[in-house]
């Protein structure tokens, strides 16, 4: 059985107070992205990471949840860096 | 800022934070408590059941006004193939104690809880404070904090770490490594509502009871996984876990697999017209005894999921956290009243403490599981559920083969899937781990 799953509609429940124009996150530029930095795409929760046309992957993490996921893969290689939002900021779980 | 020095600051108000913040300032120590989150409980993530006797070491008459979901009185373990599972069960009307041993919470609502508990006895919490590093004297001694408030240096005598797992300042400070990818699982949940009388009459229980499913199978797709249905009173919190490492490899998306595990067949009806109000993510630690980090050093401890102190078998965490919270704020208090100071040396009690613990025993105990299961995934989680639900179906199923067939048919399922000795050394490994 497939299940067409649409993460928006999942992150859509939660609460974020997004800091606008200081993402938390960043990829680093490259050419050609590793495979570790590929798997993100797919790995992230929020599906935070994408593929662009020119083949790179790109980080938007308004969505994100924090969990480290994508530092753990990627940060020790140096083709992301990975801060806490400031204090205050972010995801704002209501149950957790 | 806030200029006075503390005895004690501690990052972090999850269940070792605050667990270490209680038992120091309830013991008169001047204890600052810094929390990113807008409130404390906003930034933490379980599933969640809570153990009653480690939180009883800390503020006994908890259950006076702590934030309880239901008393667990049955814990179901199912292996599951696509299309059904095999169940093992135990209920008991023995768990419908004056003082139950585990409930179920949720973790917002019992932080925020914790967290007025620790105000109470006179910790000063300041929430929406990011702490960014750890403040280092030449001698590579912790004595304090920076934020991201302005001005935002705080000193103290000792520094507890109780970040999670997750932890950036002390792999930043170069006190631990990062948690690697084959330690740490990926969780991933939702929360169900529905009124409490629906839980009761599916999951067969009256008034405060609860009950709890824990699963492996086929929709972990071979990857070392865990999927879990718990009821708390007006809610279920559903959701499943798999290594980090795996995740990688398979490149199966998170919410997707979550979404097919909510739409098995034997998970659906449970949760059939429930309104979702939040998806979360979390990292747990998995690696066990091997994966400890070093505990303490010059005017530091770490604590909790930061510690990597969890039970992967056991699914205990959050009272290894509470467990480990309490002993590091018992080791600082004991030096700060013998007038040691908190050097690498003297804070070598916070680790003695734990080793005399259940906490060190149990993770000693299955040293050897975690990877086991990592290097044996497609087997535990895939080939074995498989196999013991067509012995199920050839058990059960009744068209006239004879019995001896049946069980010759079955036998025949598993020796072909992972041989003889395959079955043997399986067996023999997993005995050897479990020991």
């Amino acid at each position: 059985m497939t299940i067409a799953v649409r993460v928006e509609d999942k992150l859509y429940q939660n609460r974020y107070l997004v800091d606008a124009g200081r993402p938390h996150i960043t990829v680093l530029p490259h050419e050609k992205p590793s495979a570790a930095l590929v798997a993100l795409t797919t790995v992230c929760p929020a599906k935070c990471y994408e593929m662009t046309d020119k083949g790179t992957v790109d980080v938007t993490p308004d969505g994100c949840m924090e969990c480290g996921t994508c530092r753990v893969l990627c940060e020790a290689s140096g083709e992301i860096t990975w801060e806490y939002p400031r204090g205050g900021y972010g995801v704002l779980f209501k149950f957790g | 800022m806030i200029e006075e020095k503390f005895d004690a600051i501690v990052v972090g108000a999850g269940m070792a934070g605050n667990a270490a913040a209680y038992t120091m300032a309830s013991r008169g120590l001047k204890v600052l408590q810094l929390e990113r989150g807008e409130y404390p409980g906003s930034k933490n993530v379980q599933g969640a059941i809570m153990y009653a006797s480690m939180l009883e070491k800390i503020i006994p008459n908890f259950r006076e006004d702590a934030p309880l979901e239901r008393h667990i009185i049955e814990q179901r373990f199912w292996i599951m193939d696509d299309r059904g599972h095999t169940a093992m069960q135990y209920r008991s009307d023995d768990f419908n104690e004056e003082k139950p041993n585990r409930y179920t919470i949720v973790r917002a609502q019992f932080d925020k809880w914790f967290s007025r508990k620790c105000r109470e006895v006179g910790v000063t919490v300041l929430t929406e404070t990011t702490v960014t590093d750890l403040l280092m004297d030449s001698t590579g001694k912790c004595v304090g904090v920076k934020t991201d408030r302005a001005g935002g240096v705080l000193r103290a005598d000792v520094v507890v770490l109780a970040e999670g797992v997750n932890g950036l300042l002390g792999t930043r400070a170069g006190l631990r490594e990062m948690p690697k990818a084959e330690n740490v699982a990926l969780a991933v949940k939702e929360m169900h509502f529905l009124p409490a009388e629906t839980i009761e009459s599916r999951f067969n229980l009256s008034g405060d009871e609860g009950c709890v499913i824990e699963m492996v199978g086929t929709f972990s797709k071979g990857m070392t996984g865990l999927g879990f249905v718990y009821t708390n009173r007006e809610s279920i919190s559903v959701g499943l876990g798999c290594l980090v490492s795996d995740f990688a490899e398979s490149r199966e998306s998170p919410y997707a697999m979550l979404e097919a595990f909510k739409n098995h067949p034997s998970i659906a009806p449970l949760l059939a017209g429930s309104e979702v109000k939040e998806y979360a993510a979390h990292l747990i630690p998995e690696g066990g005894f091997k994966a400890i980090p070093q505990l303490y050093g010059d005017g530091w401890v770490v604590v909790g999921d930061a510690a990597h102190f969890n039970n992967a078998i056991h699914r205990e965490g959050s009272n290894l956290a509470m467990t480990s919270g309490r002993l590091a704020g018992e080791a600082i208090h004991r030096l700060k009243a013998g007038r040691d100071a908190p050097t690498k040396e003297n804070l070598k009690l916070y680790k003695e403490l734990l080793d005399e613990s259940f906490l060190m025993k149990d993770l000693k105990k299955y040293k050897d599981m975690p990877g086991l299961f990592h290097t044996n995934s497609k087997n535990f989680f895939l080939s074995y559920p498989e196999l013991i639900s067509k012995a199920a179906q050839n058990y059960l199923r009744v068209d006239g083969t004879p019995k001896l067939e049946m069980e010759k048919k079955t036998m025949k399922n598993f020796i072909e899937k992972r041989s003889r000795l395959g079955l043997i050394s399986d067996a023999v490994k997993l005995a050897f781990a479990w020991r």
